[in-house]
């Protein structure tokens, strides 16, 4: 069931040999990771950048006179769909979903690699689509990262025109390819688990990866057909989405559409999106918390019903984020409901998490301070998602700066400390060094304290009731001078924040050629990842024979045992034991 | 070490910033008190779990740091706290539901004695329509919205002709009487929210929504757009003011209903020729402006506009802010039109003059193209003017008072009066404008459109 005989015999002659096949048109699930990895963080500097620009705007208005307000909202947009889709998705799944389905699994690749390589290549096919926006006449589209109708398609919201029809074929392609990444990302694990990796010996990161792929399968159906309506309505002039209107004083043609229904089609992939980015982070972190602190994770079978779980309620939440939009009132009682019902297995898994730490042997590595950064900041973002989650809370602080304070918390700046996390840790079994350890420190510190300087007083903005996606603030007399204040505060700690991951790119390029080596096993791992032959890992993976696992993925610091940790692949009879332990079992 | 003095100062810091924020709701202004003690209620709920976890989180790295001695414990799981957990985390979680179920569930069922007022959005304004005696809306229609029927009234409809309409982005209710507010867009997604009042919901075309609330507190308060609406979504404010009982039927009682927007008196241009005597001794004889006096031209501008202009300097709106010579000087010439048929004749005269032809200004047309972008959603991308954007012409503008009229709206001296919504959505709009190459740029650009805008404009200018 968990292993296939083809895969156990590695034929030489299928490894690549030139630097075509074995870069380019490379199908090894590693290589492929990293040509997710890069794009993916390419196109999230870009984003990054379109985020200074627009704090720039908004912590010093009246400045820079390239920052009008179309370019304001074509920033604001780009930037939350580039963070969302083609970083956070296509890193966590692509990337990292790549490189450790088939290490940490004990296969030898994906079951598919042909199509795992299409997926790449459709991936950055849906990057330059949607980076040529920035070049047609009007530019990228304005609509927002939601893309509401009617205002995407109508002449009032800036890229109307070939802006939007660019970024609706850009998400379709994008789906295509997830859809062939994900697809093989669910058979491997299923079907390409080595013999004795049952599926609750799964380390957390694969059980994450696993549970994210299947609601991506399931919900960006949801966004394909909507984008394809509203491409229908734009350039054909169909009415899914569209009423009878106006735009600009003018009648038009459209009748019978409900802009709603694009909503409720929206967030029915939107809010699994959140758990898409959120449940590889959940299962990464959780591996990086108990590899460096010598201690398994705690309660391991509730961590993995929570991930299925929050898997499931992911998909009936989904209307909260339209709580006042409009639809029938009467559906708040029931999404209030089953929002704030995700809110127990969640709570539960950061129990889980400082209880993993507790009793431990805390090794405060550049992983581990991420880590760490993770717990507080999602500790933040949850708990802030319970004001917006419960339905009437929401209605005062619904589309404030306190829902972009929130979903940043939990959405951006949470999984991201993930992101560094994993980086810093998988970074020697990808290239054989390690990270420089003070600039990632410095990196961790000035991220960590920077984006909470940005996002904790951005909060009580929303509190007073300042409206998001808003070019400029001032002329209302509820907000006060000191708000303004406050926004430039925010942009200086942003821009820093921004910088700071300049340094962050800097050493992983210098850290290639220059860090220090790492050895196959640098962290004394048990999961099979760090059990390869070599590091890095060859084509194939394993070189002669795939390792069988004999135990789960958690046995650090176990009683009696003699190191601190055990490998996935070590049978029993391999283990040295302490001398109380011999000399307990020689009195029995 | 550090890490763990960071999450105890973030800790307590997050709780002392949070108790001296000034920033923070406003004082409400209506009946939904309980929609703060939920959100007080979630407060002291989800304050107790950051604090705690943190501080564990904290003193789990502190207790547990890395020493070479020791060895991590080996404990898989733990039913037992495992469930008390659960149970402790469900307890928390009912605490916010219950209440908040219960809030929601007062703010779905409208109270009978509500009265109906439609709130109206388009890109990027506001109106307002009241029942009138019969305490009922007239149908509407989106097909029947037109220049002369902004709200698209049925007119066959006996229930809409006693409609009261309110074409001003400000909302006027009396105090205490709850309020069933009917949301309903021409063009787009907006949002009416109003702070002091907690509530807000989503305008959607196609269909009626609508938000209840009782106004507790007299004042004037700030409507804001909060559903990204296009390029001029942050310039879509609004008032609603909040006056005693007395004051609103004095208010209401003037307020026009629909049949009598529909049967306005036309004007005769011959009779207004006299009147526009005194204008063209500073605006000129055919209506062209005259630079040197500072005088704006007349003829090619929106009869609407030029209307509305006047009722401003009649009503101090415009003209009465200091720095504005101009404008005051036009407040004693715009009293002398106080009659409404002498102002509809000469508004009529200088509708039927041609527009004048505009000096080519100096200035980069590429770049004032470029900025002119943001100004063509509602001036017209030919700069010909939109009623229905209530947008004014500015083709037959001269160099020298577009640029006075810019810099008057930056330095607050003109849209800065309570009752010049228009103005301040213009003082909002020319933060786009930074350089004085900026605004040689625009109005250059302006001044290029006025060839090609001439002809149309005559067509379009004589909307009501």
């Amino acid at each position: 069931m968990s292993h296939i005989a083809v895969t156990d015999q590695p034929d030489e002659s299928k490894h690549p040999h030139s630097f075509i096949t074995k870069y380019v048109w490379s199908q090894d699930h590693k290589v492929i990771a990293i040509q997710y990895g890069i794009t993916a963080i390419f196109v999230g500097l870009i984003a990054l950048a379109l985020s200074a620009l627009m704090r720039l705007q908004l912590g010093f208005p009246d400045t820079f006179s390239f920052i009008d307000p179309a370019a304001y909202l074509q920033f604001v947009t780009m930037h939350g769909m580039i963070m969302v889709i083609y970083l956070l998705t296509a890193l966590l799944l692509g990337g990292f979903g790549n490189y450790l389905i088939p290490l940490m699994i004990g296969a030898r690749d994906m079951v598919f690699p042909y199509l795992n390589m299409l997926s790449y290549w459709t991936y950055l096919l849906s990057v330059v689509v949607l980076l040529a926006s920035f070049f047609v006449v009007g530019g990228p589209t304005g609509a927002g990262w939601t893309l509401y109708p009617p205002q995407a398609i109508l002449p009032g919201t800036p890229g109307a025109d070939a802006g939007i029809v660019l970024m609706l074929l850009s998400l379709a392609i994008f789906i295509v390819a997830f859809t062939m990444g994900g697809l093989n990302y669910v058979t491997t694990i299923l079907q390409a688990r080595t013999r004795g990796m049952t599926l609750m010996r799964m380390p957390l990161t694969i059980w994450g990866i696993f549970i994210a792929t299947i609601l991506g399968l399931l919900a960006f159906p949801a966004l394909l057909v909507s984008a394809i309506m509203m491409l229908l309505d734009k350039v054909a002039g169909t009415s899914f989405f569209m009423p009878a209107l106006l735009s600009l004083g003018e009648q038009l043609d459209y009748s019978g559409g409900s802009p709603i229904l694009f909503q409720h089609l929206f967030w029915f992939f939107g809010h699994p999106e959140v758990y898409i980015v959120a449940l590889p982070a959940f299962g990464m972190v959780s591996d990086v918390l108990a590899t460096h602190a010598r201690k398994n994770i705690f309660g391991y079978r509730m961590m993995v019903w929570a991930i299925v779980a929050i898997g499931g309620l992911s998909f009936v939440v989904w209307a909260h984020h339209m709580y006042v939009s409009g639809m029938n009132p009467y559906f708040g009682f029931f999404f209030a409901t089953t929002t704030l019902i995700i809110a127990v297995p969640t709570a539960l898994k950061v129990y889980n998490w400082v209880l993993t730490l507790w009793r431990g042997n805390i090794h405060l590595t550049t992983p581990m301070l991420f880590a760490i950064g993770f717990i507080f900041t999602f500790v933040h973002g949850g708990l802030t998602g319970l004001f917006l989650g419960n339905v009437v809370v929401d209605l005062p602080l619904s589309d404030t700066y306190f829902v972009v304070a929130h979903f940043h918390m939990v959405m951006g700046v949470s999984p991201i400390m993930v992101l560094f996390a994993a980086i810093y840790h998988w970074f020697p079994k990808v290239t054989g060094r390690f990270l420089h350890e003070g600039w990632g420190k410095f990196h961790f510190w000035a991220t960590f304290l920077g984006t909470y300087a940005v996002y904790l007083p951005m909060h009580y903005l929303g509190f007073l009731g300042v409206p998001r996606r808003y070019f400029a603030i001032s002329g209302s007399d509820f907000i006060p001078e000191s708000a303004q204040s406050l926004n430039a505060g925010i942009t200086v700690s942003a821009i820093i924040v921004g910088v700071v991951q300049l340094v962050f790119i800097a050493n992983l390029i210098w850290s290639l050629r220059n860090g220090k080596p790492a050895g196959s096993n640098p962290w004394q791992a048990t999961t099979l990842e760090w059990q390869t032959e070599h590091t890095r890992p060859g084509h194939g993976n394993w070189g002669k024979t795939v390792p069988v696992v004999y135990r789960w993925a958690y046995d650090y610091s176990v009683p009696g045992v003699k190191a601190d940790f055990i490998p996935q692949n070590v049978p029993n009879e391999q283990l040295e034991f302490t001398d109380e332990q011999l000399y307990r079992e020689s009195q029995q | 070490m550090a890490i763990i003095i960071v999450l105890v100062l973030l800790v307590l810091g997050s709780v002392v910033f949070h108790f001296i924020s000034p920033w923070w709701f406003t004082p409400i202004a209506s009946n939904w008190q309980s929609i703060d003690t939920t959100i007080n209620i979630t407060f002291w709920v989800t304050g107790f779990v950051f604090v705690a976890v943190n501080l564990f989180l904290a003193y789990a790295v502190f207790r547990y740091r890395f020493n070479t001695n020791r060895k991590a414990d080996y404990q898989p799981e733990n039913k037992k706290l495992e469930s008390w957990l659960t149970v402790f985390t469900t307890v928390g979680i009912v605490a916010m539901l219950a209440p908040g179920l219960y809030v929601w569930g007062q703010f779905v069922e409208v109270p009978a004695d509500a009265t109906e007022v439609e709130a109206v959005g388009q890109q990027w304004h506001w109106s307002f329509r009241l029942p009138g005696e019969d305490n009922i809306l007239g149908e509407v229609d989106p097909r029947l919205i037109s220049d002369s029927n902004p709200f698209g009234i049925n007119p066959a409809d006996p229930a809409g002709q006693d409609d009261i309409l309110v074409q001003s982005n400000e909302l006027v209710l009396p105090l205490n009487k709850p309020v069933k507010v009917l949301l309903r867009s021409k063009d787009v997604l907006h949002n009416f929210a109003v702070p002091q009042f907690r509530v807000k919901m989503d305008l959607v075309p196609g269909m009626v929504t609508y938000l209840w609330f009782t106004p507790t507190r007299q004042g004037r308060f700030d409507i804001m757009c909060e559903e990204l609406c296009g390029v001029a979504h942050f310039a879509m404010r609004g008032k609603v003011r909040v006056i005693a009982e007395p004051e609103y039927q004095k208010w209401l009682a003037a307020q026009p209903t629909f049949l009598q927007s529909q049967n306005r008196y036309a004007g005769d241009a011959q009779l207004g020729r006299t009147m526009y005597q005194v204008c063209a001794a500073c605006h000129g004889a055919a209506g062209e402006g005259n630079t040197q006096l500072n005088a704006p031209a007349l003829a090619g501008q929106s009869r609407w506009y030029l209307k509305r202009q006047l009722q401003h300097y009649q009503q101090g709106v415009r003209g009465s802010s200091e720095g504005d010579l101009y404008g005051a000087q036009m407040v004693a010439m715009a009293n002398m039109l106080q009659d409404e048929q002498t102002q509809a004749n000469v508004l009529s005269f200088i509708d039927s003059l041609p527009a004048p032809k505009i000096k080519r200004a100096d200035g980069d047309l590429q770049r004032g193209r470029a900025l002119y972008r943001n100004c063509s959603y509602c001036h017209g991308s030919r700069a010909q003017g939109m009623y229905a954007m209530n947008a004014p012409a500015l083709t037959a503008l001269d160099a020298s008072y577009l640029r006075r009229q810019l810099d008057y709206f930056k330095q607050g001296v003109r849209g800065s009066h309570n009752s010049d919504f228009y103005g301040a959505q213009m003082q909002l709009m020319a933060q786009s404008l930074h350089s004085e190459q900026d605004y040689a740029a625009v109005i250059a650009y302006i001044a290029s459109l006025s060839d090609s805008a001439g002809s149309e404009n005559a067509t379009l200018r004589s909307a009501p």
